[in-house]
């Protein structure tokens, strides 16, 4: 600690602290440019210098306060006043003004056209530490050509203020190093080598970080304001991480998504898919319910569809009814398919579209939470000293989560192995091959890793979508846990936890949690489609699975509820118009089991309504009426089938109580040697918002399909 | 100065010669492990003497796969020194220093004998592709204003007239002594001798 003095005040601070922070902890604003929380220190902007005063002297000149650390200078000498920090005098003030007039000399007056207005750094202060004395341009203004940074960011590099944030950026935190400053002096530009799209799905947040108008959002170009927008706190569903966002609509139509701050989560990062998949919203919507008459859907009203329903499902009996769950549902539709159908007495759910055996057995009975969840928390993975891979692609999956991993490599000594296809992943990777069958060798301590993680005081490993959606997924989760228990991966209640489970899907972990699963004698993913194929099915209700491994259902009648005119609707029978993830309040569990509410940021379009409130509408209709009539009632009965729901925003922390459960994860079996493949073959196409989005097309054009650095599979 | 881009139309490949190949190897040997990268400049450098004189794209890709760096980070330093040229140079290139000494001295004269001589525009390869000539900031030897590099020559106590001669000479294929032109004095020493320390005390 030292004692410092900061606008004459006394203050004992970590000296590991920079200046610039120990003003701010001491309640001083010091405005700023180049200098980010998140990012390497450049020292470049100059706007936040500070005056230091060593023993009671000025100092010679104004300090850059992010550049230095408290530590930095030099010990206080006997009988005379400790150093101090001053952020408020008349040189703090004229070297403000000095810097914000140099910034100002090349930069554009053209605030009333960019879309930076309103929320712009460069404004704010300008206002608050330029002057406004007299104005001194009178020279041309350097002017910038535009470079192509790719689909997603659009650039008027004349507005950039050369902070190098972007540079930073995609260097340390993205992981590609493809955007650089070339030239110098006043021929400085900030580019992309060779102008090339930024190879990154993470590319968006330079859109943030900019603190001018230079780098902006391409799709949300000249769109809106910021102060015409409505903006909603809610969580993103487009994979399973959760990701805290703001949902600004502006009346009808969700005009962007900007990620908010949780570091527990997303710190403050999303992802590309995240931040623009939200034109998807817009497009290829069901707005109005449709019935199929003489072989095609036809625009229908609520209670003729309801009554098409009713028909044929009090034609059959519940054992000939199948209900699957999707992956962007909330767990409140989920919870209330889960009731209906056990009114109408079907043991036929399940919501797991991928076919995986996750949180059951092959008998159908149901596993601890611990095994489905990322049981070391996204945050969690900053302690880990080594990492096992099996079957993930962490960054498309779920690129914070990789984000995150490369944030631990950057600054612990990590080891990362990798079972499955080759990728490239922003950090470096031990390849252990794709044949999942390299797992036992390890499992019984036959091959190096095992003493690696063994030894490493925080391992942990992560089973991705392409093992446990394997037909032997279930054997090759089994060994996993066995490998986790026998390196010491699982400590005692409350601390290390290495088992980890990524999932893919916003709604799994959720319809998981509520128990959204074959019951008794129910039939699974794969037992339904080819039941409903082989005639053995009557109905078959899909509320929003758009990715199943089949569409070939046979003669079943086929009713869906959903937000897209994706790939279910197309077999449908009966469309039942649903609320995308922006459209209803809703509940989401992500892959570590965190309950996070989504919150509603404009309504459904036309005809379409909340999810669950179509399925108690509907219930009355099969005279199987659900026990509630609001949100909070439906909220009170979710408690019931999962009391932790009521924890909102926490991750639960390793519980340990039954350590036999680590025992029961999977089922022990023999594992398939053909190679472990992708799970996601087109990062910007994995759901129906994202696949009707015109800028994740463009996306997955640009990068190719497959997209990106990808290697040999 | 202007901006500073690669060259529209570039090679496709770049390597070293077998010579070159070494002698990199030597100069990323000089640096501690980890520190590889700190040889870009003199690899670059080498790459641009064995090209001709111009930095290509292939040739930023391979030094950037050779230390491992990324590519734009060997882009940001051929485009900061502007010692590396980014277009086809002639076979000589005559930098004329025009920095305020020199131009005190007349590098105007020496100036407008090059844009008669060579191209009216520089860092523009002249017709025969022989010469081109590029203004630059101090050369350092302002006693000798005004002056030119040639590669790795020095030609001082230029003017018009004697600039002519010099690209003429050059042009020709004669390589004139480098150090004062047409004014007898040993490098930077007085004209006519020495004008101190003559006399034996």
């Amino acid at each position: 600690m030292t004692k410092i003095l900061i606008d004459g005040h006394e203050h004992d601070l970590p000296g590991e602290l920079t200046m610039l922070q120990a003003c701010e902890a001491a309640g001083a604003e010091i405005p700023r440019f180049c200098y980010h929380e998140r990012l390497s220190i450049a020292g470049n902007c100059r706007m936040c210098l500070i005056e230091v005063r060593m023993g009671g002297k000025p100092g010679p000149k104004p300090v850059a306060s992010c550049a230095q650390q408290l530590k930095d200078l030099p010990p206080v000498k006997e009988g005379q006043p400790l150093h101090e920090l001053i952020t408020n005098s008349v040189t703090v003030k004229k070297a403000r003004e000095g810097v914000m007039e140099f910034l100002l000399i090349n930069h554009p007056l053209d605030c009333p056209i960019c879309d930076q207005g309103g929320e712009c750094d460069l404004q704010d202060q300008a206002m608050a530490y330029g002057h406004a004395k007299f104005n001194r341009f009178e020279e041309n203004k350097r002017a910038v050509t535009d470079k192509n940074m790719g689909p997603l960011v659009n650039t008027i590099m004349t507005r950039c203020i050369h902070c190098t944030r972007c540079v930073r950026f995609a260097a340390e935190v993205a992981g590609v190093d493809e955007i650089g400053a070339t030239g110098r002096g006043e021929d400085m530009e900030i580019t992309t080598y060779l102008e090339r799209a930024v190879t990154s799905e993470m590319s968006g947040n330079v859109i943030d970080l900019c603190p001018v108008g230079a780098l902006t959002s391409k799709p949300y170009k000249f769109n809106a304001r910021p102060w015409e927008l409505t903006k909603t706190e809610s969580v993103d569903v487009m994979d399973a991480v959760g990701s805290a966002i703001r949902v600004d609509a502006r009346g009808p139509e969700v005009m962007r998504i900007l990620p908010r701050t949780n570091e527990d989560v997303n710190e403050e990062w999303i992802s590309d898919k995240t931040r623009f998949a939200c034109d998807g919203l817009r497009r290829q919507r069901l707005d109005r319910p449709y019935v199929r008459r003489d072989g095609k859907l036809q625009p229908a009203t609520w209670a003729e569809a309801f009554a098409a329903i009713a028909v044929r499902v009090k034609a059959t009996t519940g054992a000939r009814i199948g209900a699957l769950a999707g992956d962007l549902c909330a767990a409140e539709e989920i919870k209330a398919l889960k009731d209906l159908m056990q009114a109408l007495k079907s043991p036929h759910m399940d919501c797991r579209q991928d076919g995986s055996l996750l949180g059951t057995d092959s008998q159908g009975n149901r596993q601890a939470r611990q095994s489905y969840l990322f049981n070391t928390n996204i945050a969690g993975i900053e302690q880990a000293d080594a990492i096992l891979l099996i079957g993930t692609n962490p960054r498309w999956e779920a690129p914070l989560i990789n984000a995150r991993i490369r944030k631990t490599w950057l600054r612990n000594p990590v080891r990362i192995f990798r079972i499955g296809p080759a990728h490239d992943l922003t950090y470096p990777v031990d390849e252990l091959g794709a044949n999942p069958q390299i797992l036992s060798e390890i499992a019984q301590g036959h091959h190096a890793v095992f003493q690696t993680l063994k030894d490493a005081k925080h391992p942990m490993l992560i089973v991705g979508p392409q093992a446990y959606a394997r037909a032997d997924g279930a054997a090759i989760l089994a060994l996993s846990a066995q490998i986790a228990r026998e390196t010491g991966m699982i400590g005692p209640e409350g601390q290390w936890n290495g088992f980890n489970v990524l999932h893919t899907a916003a709604a799994r972990v959720g319809a998981l949690d509520l128990g959204f699963l074959p019951g008794p004698g129910g039939r699974t993913t794969h037992g339904m489609i080819e039941a409903a194929r082989s005639g053995e099915l009557d109905v078959l209700y899909l509320l929003g699975t758009d990715e199943l491994p089949s569409y070939d259902l046979g003669q079943a009648f086929v009713i869906y509820q959903g937000h897209h005119g994706d790939r279910a609707a197309h077999r449908a029978d009966v469309i039942l118009p649903g609320a995308a993830y922006t459209e209803k309040n809703g509940t989401y569990v992500n892959t570590e089991g965190r309950v996070q509410l989504g919150r509603r940021a404009i309504f459904p379009p036309g005809d379409a309504r909340e999810d669950w409130t179509i399925l108690r509408a509907l219930s009355e209709h099969l005279g199987a009426v659900l026990q509630y009539d609001t949100l909070e009632q439906l909220r009170a009965a979710m408690l019931q089938d999962a009391p932790h729901i009521a924890h909102k925003d926490l991750a639960p922390a390793n519980p340990g109580a039954d350590p036999t459960i680590w025992t029961r994860i999977g089922e022990e079996g023999a594992i398939d040697g053909t190679p472990l493949k992708a799970a996601i073959h087109d990062f910007y196409l994995t759901n129906a918002i994202a696949r009707a989005s015109q800028t994740m097309a463009e996306c997955s054009r640009t990068y190719g399909r497959g997209g990106m650095t990808m290697a040999a599979e | 100065m202007s901006l500073r881009r690669l060259h529209p139309q570039q090679p496709k490949h770049f390597a070293w010669t077998a010579d070159n190949a070494l002698w990199a190897d030597r100069q990323i040997a000089k640096y501690p492990p980890g520190r590889q990268a700190s040889a870009v400049v003199p690899l670059l450098w080498r790459a641009q003497e064995q090209n001709g004189g111009h930095v290509t794209e292939p040739m930023i890709a391979l030094i950037a796969q050779q230390l491992g760096l990324s590519r734009i980070r060997v882009l940001e330093i051929a485009t900061f020194y502007t010692m590396f040229n980014l277009k086809p140079v002639g076979q000589h290139l005559i930098q004329v220093c025009t920095t305020t000494p020199c131009m005190l001295r007349g590098s105007a004269d020496v100036v407008a004998a090059c844009k008669k001589h060579i191209h009216p525009n520089p860092e523009t390869v002249s017709a025969d592709g022989k010469m081109s000539w590029m203004e630059v900031e101090c050369l350092g030897a302002c006693v000798n204003a005004p002056l030119v590099q040639v590669e790795d020559d020095y030609y001082e106590d230029l003017d018009g007239p004697k600039t002519e001669a010099l690209i003429e000479a050059l042009r020709k294929g004669q390589r004139p002594k480098p150090g004062p032109q047409g004014i007898n004095r040993l490098n930077s020493a007085p004209e006519g001798g020495a004008l101190t320390l003559t006399g034996k005390e």
